[in-house]
């Protein structure tokens, strides 16, 4: 209720509004990315604007993970280990070229792109990427988890119609 | 190539014929030494005043599969009170490949050879914790020998991760009022900068035994760049230390053009110097801004990382880059410099300083900063030089060796300007002198602007060496094969060896680069300044509470790509 009006809605659609504008980031920040991330919290480009309000570094109190900076296999299992101490629902952001794929880091130590152990949600190029490229890649997390709200309904009511001429 | 003549030490006489043999022609004293006379030799040399080498700068192996004795330990060392540079080399045989450890002689020996066992495979006798340093516990075989196939990959599982327990030296004593706790922080810690590991043992609140744990960001720059050719590990050297990567650059196109024998025209050498300025000045920036933030005092972050934004306007101007920037070529620049070069300098220079004084009136009498940083992690000048300490950090602890200084390069020897120095050696005095060195780096840039920017071209003007420009390679046969030439094969530089150093935001900043002629760099080892201060990190936050162990991680600028490469 707003005033005098009312507003109706579906849980879902409530969920989804609020998961979408107060994501919270777990910065899993590494190397040169780390460094632009912090760019795009601070004064200037200020990521606030767009709902990623608060920096948490515990995973326990975090929706998304953004994976800035190479991993290296000694990284690894920490990392893992992180993204599965975050609730559910939980988003993942690779940012930058040696999160997504190594980078020009073919090399002994280096893993080739998180996706060998994490699922990825969006993936931010650039070595590192501008914090115009990372705030588009979080604005696409936002169109994803609309997204995604949208197909789970419908997939919702198919199911229903489908239980409802199965009863009949 | 520059040469430097042998110096005749009397020191020599005293060891058996063919034990210590000066090298003819190098760039600088060079000596190899057979290992049976090495723990001898390096004592002396530290201890005799007519030598006096009081800092192990670098410690690194070289692979030369063909030779008999296919490794070579290299030391590079340096003389503070004399201003002198020696190299020795310690021949190794691949069935025996052990040397005996110098921690008793340099401490700061202590994390060099473990990344050379790492690297290499060579054992140092004598040496207490000779564990992998950059590598997993997972890992197989020693990467930088020639034989390791550059992409090899090993995967670490959690049950194999290493979980140290510190134990201080005594053991447990009744002098203990509370009980024993293991705490580890970290790597992913925002305190640890995100690299990090450290465990902590601690009694109540006091630290009395840590170990620290790095290789996180191992990315094997040096074997990358074994791999690439001279231009292509311009960009590995950005990813290094990334919050001043133009000084990398800086200081790997220096040693290849000493290498060629080429200078760079004065224009790129004067951008160079004032690029170089700016980019120490972010440096600082982040250093004392990420000490702030760790400490508490948020604003700080925010009123520091403002002019970064400001610089990262030039160097995006010069480059189209902010951080990573890969301005330089070896010869010169990447390109021509903007039209308003000169015109953003000046702003900058304008709006930096309030920045820097708002900081300044905060923090630098602020009661709580003062308690959190007086004191704390306070290190001697001769423990700090012992444990192979550079820059910022040597310099707090009242120990004025600068290479801007003492070896000037670019056009450092031109301006006026001063070394500061403090004599704590604490965390305050570790802010204070980048305080003081942003104002000189200030003053450095102004003086430069007031002399104009010289006439000529950005690059040299050598088909070998430079692209020739893009409208000519489209247009001419000759120019186009030049073009096709250095694209595809690269820079030829002939075979020989170099170590080039300039003052990284962090200390000495030294490429050790040898060449085989091949096109591709036979070996290049960085000396990263942040190295032995890490190596010290340890001893630093042992007696403190956990609180000032962060506060100090702060002040000692560690950036994790310089640091394990």
């Amino acid at each position: 209720m707003i005033g005098e009006s009312w507003v109706t809605t579906t849980v879902d659609k409530l969920e989804e509004w609020g998961q979408n504008n107060s994501l919270w980031p777990l910065p899993f920040g590494t190397a040169c990315c780390a460094i632009e991330f912090m760019s795009v919290v601070s004064s200037h480009y200020d990521m606030a604007r767009f709902g990623y309000e608060v920096v948490r570094f515990s995973p326990r109190q975090s929706d998304v993970m953004i994976v800035a900076g190479t991993i290296t296999d000694k990284m690894g299992p920490t990392l893992k280990r992180i993204y599965e101490q975050m609730p559910d629902p939980k988003w993942v952001v690779s940012m930058g070229a040696c999160a997504c794929s190594g980078g020009f880091y073919r090399a002994y130590h280096v893993m080739q792109g998180i996706d060998e152990i994490v699922p990825v949600d969006v993936y931010v190029p650039g070595c590192p990427p501008t914090p115009e490229g990372l705030m588009y890649g979080i604005l696409q997390l936002k169109e994803k988890i609309k997204r995604d709200t949208r197909r789970r309904l419908k997939e919702k009511r198919a199911d229903s119609d489908d239980s409802g001429s199965a009863a009949a | 190539m520059p040469t430097a003549t042998i110096p005749a030490l009397p020191l020599l006489e005293d060891y058996p014929e063919g034990s210590v043999l000066p090298v003819e022609g190098a760039d600088q004293p060079t000596w190899i030494v057979r290992r049976e006379v090495l723990s001898r030799l390096a004592l002396e040399l530290r201890d005799n005043p007519e030598t006096q080498f009081d800092l192990m700068l670098d410690l690194c192996g070289v692979d030369y599969p063909d030779r008999d004795e296919r490794f070579e330990a290299v030391y590079h060392l340096y003389s503070l009170p004399r201003g002198e540079r020696l190299r020795l080399k310690v021949p190794l045989t691949e069935a025996d490949p052990v040397l005996p450890s110098l921690i008793d002689v340099w401490s700061a020996c202590d994390w060099f050879e473990r990344e050379a066992w790492d690297m290499f495979g060579i054992r140092f006798e004598g040496h207490p914790n000779l564990r992998r340093l950059l590598t997993h516990e997972a890992f197989q075989g020693h990467p930088l020998r020639k034989d390791y196939d550059p992409a090899r990959r090993w995967i670490l599982t959690e049950d194999k991760i290493y979980r140290p327990d510190p134990q201080p030296p005594g053991g447990d004593t009744d002098d203990d009022i509370f009980e024993r706790m293991t705490i580890n922080i970290g790597p992913s810690h925002p305190a640890m900068h995100g690299t990090f590991r450290v465990v902590a043992c601690l009694d109540g609140e006091i630290i009395v035994a840590s170990e620290v744990e790095i290789g996180y960001l191992h990315r094997c720059f040096e074997k990358m760049s074994e791999t690439h050719t001279w231009q292509q590990v311009i960009p590995y050297t950005d990813r290094l230390n990334y919050c001043s990567s133009f000084i990398n650059n800086v200081a790997y196109c220096r040693g290849v053009e000493q290498l060629l024998g080429i200078e760079p025209p004065p224009k790129a050498v004067w951008a160079r110097t004032i690029l170089s300025e700016f980019s120490r000045i972010m440096d600082h920036c982040v250093c004392n801004g990420t000490t702030l933030v760790d400490t508490g005092a948020l604003t700080n972050f925010w009123y520091m990382f403002q002019p970064r934004e400001e610089i990262y306007g030039l160097l995006e101007a010069c480059c189209g880059a902010r951080l990573t920037v890969s301005a330089c070529r070896i010869g010169g620049l990447l390109q021509e410099l903007p039209p308003d070069f000169e015109a953003r300098c000046r702003n900058l220079l304008e709006t930096i300083p309030a920045f820097i004084s708002d900081v300044d009136k905060l923090i630098t009498k602020n009661r709580i900063w003062l308690d959190r940083s007086v004191g704390v992690a306070a290190i001697s000048g001769e423990e700090a030089v012992n444990r192979g300490w550079t820059g910022p950090c040597l310099r707090a602890a009242g120990v004025a060796y600068d290479v801007r200084k003492a070896h000037p390069y670019d056009l450092y020897d031109t301006v006026d300007f001063e070394v500061p120095v403090f004599q704590g050696g604490d965390v305050n005095d570790r802010f204070r002198v980048r305080m003081a060195e942003i104002e000189q780096s200030l003053s450095i840039i102004r003086q430069l602007l007031d002399r104009g920017m010289p006439e000529g071209g950005f690059i040299v003007d050598d088909p070998h060496v430079a692209l020739p420009p893009k409208e000519d390679a489209y247009t001419q046969m000759e120019a186009m094969i030049y073009h096709f030439k250095l694209i595809m094969d690269g820079i030829q530089v002939p075979p020989g060896e170099l170590y080039s150093m300039v003052e990284g935001a962090n200390g000495e900043l030294g490429f050790y680069i040898i060449s085989d002629g091949s096109g591709k760099p036979y070996r290049i080892k960085v000396r990263p300044p942040c190295f032995p201060l890490m190596a010290t990190f340890s001893r630093l936050m042992n007696g403190g509470t956990l609180s000032d162990a962060i506060a100090t991680l702060g002040g000692l600028n560690v950036i994790a790509g310089e640091l394990e490469r």
